[in-house]
């Protein structure tokens, strides 16, 4: 029986960045194939180019031993694939029934549609699945891991040969993982091919059937999921095993630089207090949704709290907007990057400066000559890879477009940093490159406040983790105390 | 958006480069000359120089609001209620230093209407200048009692028809405002801002960027632009009209959107906008001369204005996808 997806030598080619690079991939029927890699690695591109989203610059491409040309998402959906993306990309204020039929609903023997039959039968395959869901309900309304389920359950609706899961746990607890992982094997018991995307690489151990791992755009290896294990594949994926990689060098802390009590901003989080020295990288740990994002918001000045206090250097402050915590020294870098720190269509030279602006200019003129040496110090300092100070932002990499944000913080003469899941979309050599930023910053005093999901970055990182659950504090974990499965039982609010 | 189509459809991006519109300048002008026999004339030419005088000095106001990714649609009213409180206060005596200040203040005023509307009342920028459209307006009409403010003093319209060196003193305005606003874009601290307020609220406000000054200066600065238009067009006059600018609005956007300016922010110049007036103007000039049916006219601008801003649209996804 021939492969489902045979491609040979796929390469894709982005402005500045070689996206893939001669990769090969094949998926066979009745089969969960894994692909793992750091972001950058090529995962999204490899999947968008079998899904018909991006055209690919070189390779062939065989379906069921058949050769395809040219692949568009319409084709794509014909030749039965599907993919469950992260990011729900389904109509939101439609109810789930529609949904299930978007396009192609259901009609009735008078011409009209059915809504009946359309409950009916997507109710049928939701029950068949365990799960419940009303189908007359919005999607809107549901909880986002219903939506999820709901998306799930579509690809399985749709009799898809191939389906693409793009980390579909990130929102899920243990049990719908558990659900997940039934309709999986059931899937794969039917014959279907499964491509499943994660970063949890346990999770590659207990579904799935082989491995591929990419890096910087090649293909590492293809194996067996029983011919390796986690730190075997974290080594194939990044060169060097997770202790290597994440952990820097640490110094004791200084006095308090910022101290926070009783924070509170319903309904996100509550009662939140602790004090972070000079040159310490603290950590905030929690699930999606526990809260981290929206602490660092408050500290910043981009939110306004309901109660509390913080203190920077021993005096209490009460920022009304972001230009005050700037004044006060404080740098931020959110978490979506695109969408909150960089100005997409402008150049790296204004982006470099997006804080500096009032500290370069008198009565409203800028210096000019004072825009472009502070990108060219930005620039130099963190080793950001551009052509020009001139080139539009939009075209860098992840990883340089952080550093171009954490760079001007560092021009504004920032002494606390707030960074909100620095490393994401950035790909392993920035990545690294980062880390040792961080190193040396925080032993030359600056103080950073750290949020991250991945918890191999966040142990080897941070002095201390205050580790959050739907926006309780559930208690504060020093550094020799770091333990994987300490902070995840925190962080899915089981007490210490 | 197959990316077969990418090749063929690459030189929209060149479209708004100054070489390019240079260049449909001189067609244009060309053409012109060879289908008229007056298009060429002195007289003509200088009298299509000060009407474009006045609907350039607008655009370079609608140029900023532009960039911010916001829009404004009382220009036109603006035009009209700054002749007119300037024509009415002439009228009762009062001496010319102060009505212009005046009548500059008023536009000046509905502008920060526009800002408190749209920054303050969240009310998204097109509608909210459509609803000061409709208010100032209405307003004009109470003011001037519907009737036309004429016999005004000799010296406020010899203002239009003055010379310095052979050139128009409105042109000359033109011209000084167009630095200004160069400037502005280039030098100064709000000249940036608009451009990341355009590329991104969220972004401008996370960097430190206060967004309700910022907003208030550029709707009140499009809109002092406006009034100053509506000065010299009620100079050329020499009378306060209550139905002047009428339309004038959608000539700015499109004089902005040919010379390279999006409808989505942050991208545009002012030597575009000055450009993309001129052959705006050129073409109602051209096709008055040619004896266009005026509503024909009319037709064609309005598929001008459409093409300019479905060319925008390109433009922005090839920015996406390349």
């Amino acid at each position: 029986m021939s492969d489902l997806i045979t491609a040979r030598g796929l390469t894709k080619t982005f402005p500045g960045v070689r996206a893939l690079d001669q990769v090969d991939f094949s998926l066979r029927p009745g089969e969960v194939h894994a692909l793992v890699g750091e972001n950058g690695s090529g995962k999204s591109t490899l999947i968008k180019i079998l899904m018909g989203v991006y055209r690919r610059d070189g390779g062939s491409i065989e379906i069921r031993g058949q050769p395809v040309q040219e692949l568009t998402p319409q084709h794509a959906r014909a030749l039965g694939f599907a993919a469950v993306y992260q990011d729900v990309t389904l109509a939101r204020q439609l109810s789930v029934a529609e949904n299930f039929f978007l396009g192609a609903m259901p009609h009735a023997s008078w011409g009209g549609i059915s809504w009946e039959e359309a409950s009916r039968r997507s109710g049928a395959v939701l029950h068949d699945l365990g799960l419940d869901i009303d189908p007359r309900s919005r999607l809107l309304d549901l909880p986002v891991a219903k939506q999820e389920m709901v998306a799930i359950a579509k690809a399985v609706f749709e009799n898809s040969e191939v389906i693409v899961f793009d980390e579909p746990t990130a929102l899920l607890t243990d049990d719908e993982t558990q659900l997940l992982f039934t309709i999986i094997r059931r899937l794969r018991a039917a014959g279907k091919g499964i491509i499943y995307i994660t970063h949890r690489l346990e999770e590659v151990f207990s579904i799935c059937d082989r491995v591929t791992v990419l890096k910087d755009g090649t293909r590492v290896r293809t194996l067996d999921s029983t011919e390796t294990d986690q730190d075997g594949l974290m080594r194939l994926m990044v060169g060097r095993s997770m202790a290597d990689m994440y952990t820097i060098q640490r110094l004791p802390p200084g006095e308090p630089v910022l101290e926070v009590e009783g924070l509170t901003r319903e309904p996100r989080f509550r009662r939140v207090s602790f004090a972070v020295g000079k040159g310490e990288i603290f950590g905030l740990f929690g699930l999606v949704g526990s809260g981290r994002t929206e602490i660092l918001r408050v500290i910043y000045g981009a939110d306004r709290p309901d109660a509390g206090r913080v203190m920077v250097n021993g005096t209490p402050v009460a920022f009304f907007h972001p230009r005050d915590a700037i004044k006060t020294r404080i740098g931020f870098l959110a978490e979506d990057r695109k969408m909150q720190s960089i100005a997409l269509p402008l150049t790296v030279r204004v982006n470099a400066n997006l804080t500096s602006y009032p500290a370069i200019s008198r009565f409203g003129v800028l210096d000019v000559a004072a825009e472009r040496a502070n990108a060219a110090s930005c620039i130099e300092r963190l080793r950001v890879k551009t052509p020009s100070d001139q080139q539009i932002i939009r075209n860098l990499s992840g990883g340089n477009q952080q550093k171009i944000v954490l760079g001007r913080n560092l021009i504004s003469k920032a002494q606390i940093l707030l960074c909100d899941e620095p490393t994401i979309g950035v790909d392993v050599g920035a990545k690294s490159e980062i880390y040792k930023i961080f190193e040396r910053l925080t032993a030359e005093g600056i103080t950073i406040l750290l949020v991250s999901s991945y918890l191999p970055e966040m142990m080897g990182l941070a002095d201390r983790v205050l580790v959050l659950y739907e926006g309780n504090p559930m208690g504060i974990v020093v550094r020799r105390d770091f333990n994987e499965e300490k902070l995840v039982r925190l962080a899915s609010g089981i007490a210490a | 958006m197959p990316a077969t189509k990418l090749p063929a459809t690459r030189w929209i991006f060149n479209l708004g480069t100054s070489a390019t519109l240079g260049l449909i300048i001189v067609v244009l002008f060309a053409f012109l000359s060879f289908t008229t026999r007056s298009f060429l004339t002195w007289e003509n030419l200088v009298n299509l120089l000060r009407q474009t005088s006045i609907n350039g000095v607008i655009a370079l106001g609608m140029l900023v609001v532009i960039i911010s990714a916001g829009i404004d649609l009382s220009v036109g009213a603006v035009v009209a209620i700054a002749g007119i409180v300037n024509a009415l206060l002439l009228k009762e005596g009062v001496p010319l230093v102060a009505t212009v200040p005046i009548a500059l203040l008023t536009g000046a005023v509905v502008g920060l209407l526009n800002g408190v509307l749209v920054f303050d009342f969240g009310i998204t920028p097109f509608i909210a200048t459509l609803g000061t459209v409709t208010i100032v307006r209405g307003l004009v009409m109470i003011l001037s009692g519907a009737r036309m403010v004429a016999s005004l003093p000799a010296g406020f319209a010899h203002l239009s028809m003055s010379m310095v060196l052979g050139i128009p003193t409105m042109f000359l305005i033109w011209m000084a405002l167009f630095a200004v606003t160069w400037m502005i874009l280039r030098y100064t601290q709000l000249g940036r801002n608009m451009f990341i307020i355009g590329s991104s609220q969220e972004v401008a406000r996370l960097s430190g960027i206060r967004l309700r000054r910022n907003t208030y200066a550029i709707y009140s600065l499009c809109s002092l632009y406006a009034a100053i238009g509506g000065l010299l067009l009620s100079s050329r006059l020499s009378m306060g009209v209550p139905t002047a600018g009428m339309g004038y609005e959608l000539d700015a956007i499109a004089a902005v959107v040919i010379g390279g300016a999006s409808l989505f922010g942050a991208a545009g110049s002012a030597l575009g906008a000055v450009l993309g007036a001129v052959i705006m103007q050129t073409i109602h000039n051209g096709g008055t001369l040619l004896g266009v049916d005026p509503f024909a006219l009319q037709i064609i601008i309005g598929a001008l204005i459409l093409l300019s801003v479905g060319i925008d649209q390109v433009r922005q996804r090839q920015r996406r996808t390349a």
